[in-house]
């Protein structure tokens, strides 16, 4: 692609949002030898931090403030980064350029990057404000969810996504109880295809997680104002001394939609990220953004997209070309359990299942036309990353060596 | 305290100072070292952190785990020296380690 023009160096850039994608367009930034003021505003009291961990790490007390951190605090000033913590958006004012903010006077913007993130959607079902019915996005969620994580307790997890999932696996290993109530008949509904969401059920209750599927979730009932127990539609109650409610995130675009930028399900975005105001960027989970590969827009909730989209932000500012787009990938731990997908599974046709899930070592192929559109890997690193690289290429692969372990992916292609 | 010494693609050094403990992927990142993008926060999952290992210090390193090689494996532009950054840890022993970046994470 073309080189852009650079802009002014005195362009301030202006950042709302302070988490992974936020933290990291202002890193980049500096990376690639912008010098002009960045402002960096987060409504969180920590500077940028890493929230995959959340759910795994940091409940089973293997990760400190400090190792989440994206960068030690003292990289801001040193950078020259005006990290104003604490502070949110309040409007933006496209024609005068400035934001208001909950704190101090509006601040001017020639660049705007959007990157105030996704939050936690919350079940509007009588008892949803007692104590210890929680959520898990924030450093101070995951502070309180693991509180409640003690030996003999019993964590209620609303949600069969991958959030319920790994603080699930992370209850059980400090000898906590888990059960995960699920509107669907099978966990992963949404992001993962049959096979896979079994055998993740399969290996959860194997390991003393216990699962009530399509089952629809009444009420939250307690004792003086503290969660005791979900009341399910079908009257039962289950006793819980938390309860954690993951049923996915809606973009945080409020303050995006009333200043009229274009919004569906997030800001919609080009390739390098920028909204519909040429002045104002968006990246991470709050983007609706193209994706070329399977020829439709997409919302992805992922920390490599955060950082393709903050490093395309980083480009157009210094007048670097953008780089090619990214295969989209994610990942999971569970237990021992490395689950790695790259790719979505859109229009396919036909799926292989290659390894023997039995073994908890496999990977689920998704083919359209006889080419992959997306791999799930369960401890398969191989099968991950030459899938990663046949996803980009679109080159077809052969059946017959795809569905067989033996056959080394580096020969499955055609 | 240990130093290493990150080597850009283009020649470009930077010298940290990493805490014992430390992954060299981590000293790369908190330090803002261009080439190491480290998606998965050391999570081993997407050899985004992969290095050369200066050819003296190759055999201080433990060696890879299987994980790792099977990235190290399907990542490109590999050599003998390749490792994740991400499973190197700092020690004393690895005091003054060279690690050369190479020209696209991706």
């Amino acid at each position: 692609m073309s080189v852009q023009e650079p802009m002014d160096p005195q362009t301030r850039v202006v950042i709302l949002g302070a988490g992974h994608g936020g933290g990291s367009v202002a890193a980049f930034l500096r990376q690639y030898g912008f010098a002009g003021p960045i402002t960096l505003v987060g409504e969180e009291p920590l500077p940028p931090y890493q929230r995959p961990p959340l759910s795994k790490a940091w409940l089973k007390g293997e990760a400190t403030a400090e190792s989440l951190a994206l960068k030690p605090l003292e990289f801001y000033a040193e950078n020259n980064i005006d990290l104003r913590l604490g502070v949110h958006a309040v409007a933006i004012d496209r024609a005068s350029k400035t934001v208001a903010v909950s704190q101090g006077e509006p601040i001017a913007y020639d660049v705007l990057v959007l990157a105030m993130g996704a939050r936690a959607r919350r079940l509007t079902i009588p008892g949803a404000d007692l104590k210890g019915v929680m959520e898990l996005r924030t450093a101070a969620d995951a502070e309180k969810l693991k509180t409640a994580l003690g030996a003999g307790k019993t964590l209620a997890v609303v949600g069969g996504g991958y959030v319920g999932l790994e603080a699930a696996a992370s209850a059980i290993s400090l000898s906590a109880k888990a059960v995960i109530i699920e509107r669907e008949h099978r966990v992963l509904a949404r992001v993962a295809c049959e096979e896979l969401s079994n055998f993740f059920q399969s290996y959860h209750a194997a390991r003393g997680v216990t699962f009530e599927l399509s089952a629809g979730v009444e009420a939250f009932v307690g004792v003086e104002g503290q969660v005791t127990g979900v009341k399910l539609a079908d009257g039962r109650t289950i006793a819980c001394d938390a309860a954690l409610v993951g049923v996915g995130a809606i973009p945080n675009d409020e303050i995006a939609k009333a200043a009229g930028l274009e919004c569906n399900n997030g800001v919609v975005v080009d390739l390098a990220a920028r909204t519909s105001d040429p002045a104002i960027f968006a990246v991470g989970d709050l983007t609706q953004r193209p994706m070329p590969l399977y020829s439709r827009s997409v919302r992805l909730e992922s920390v490599p997209n955060a950082l393709e989209q903050a490093k395309a932000v980083a480009c157009a500012v210094t007048g670097r070309p953008l780089a090619a787009p990214e295969v989209p990938w994610f990942w999971s731990d569970q237990f021992d359990l490395k689950l790695q997908i790259a790719g979505m599974p859109f229009d396919a046709d036909e799926i292989i299942i290659r390894g023997d899930p039995d073994t908890a070592k496999f990977a689920v192929f998704h083919l359209k036309q006889g080419c992959i559109q997306a791999v799930e890997a369960v401890n398969a690193a191989p099968e991950f990353m030459a899938g990663k690289q046949l996803v980009a290429s679109q080159k077809p692969v052969a059946r017959d060596k795809l569905v067989d372990m033996s056959i080394s992916m580096k020969l499955v292609a055609v | 305290m240990a130093k290493i010494t990150f080597v850009e693609h283009n020649g470009t050094e930077h010298v940290v100072d990493a805490k014992n403990g430390l992954t060299v992927m981590e000293a790369a990142v908190k330090n803002n070292v261009p080439g190491i993008d480290a998606d998965c926060g050391g999570a081993c999952a997407c050899a985004t952190c992969h290095v050369y290992v200066g050819e003296a210090w190759v055999g201080k390193l433990d060696k890879p785990s299987a994980m790792e090689e099977s990235m190290l494996d399907f990542a490109e532009n590999v050599e003998s020296n390749s490792r994740l950054s991400c499973q190197i840890k700092m020690s004393d022993a690895l005091d003054g380690i060279v690690v050369t970046l190479p020209e696209s994470q991706h």
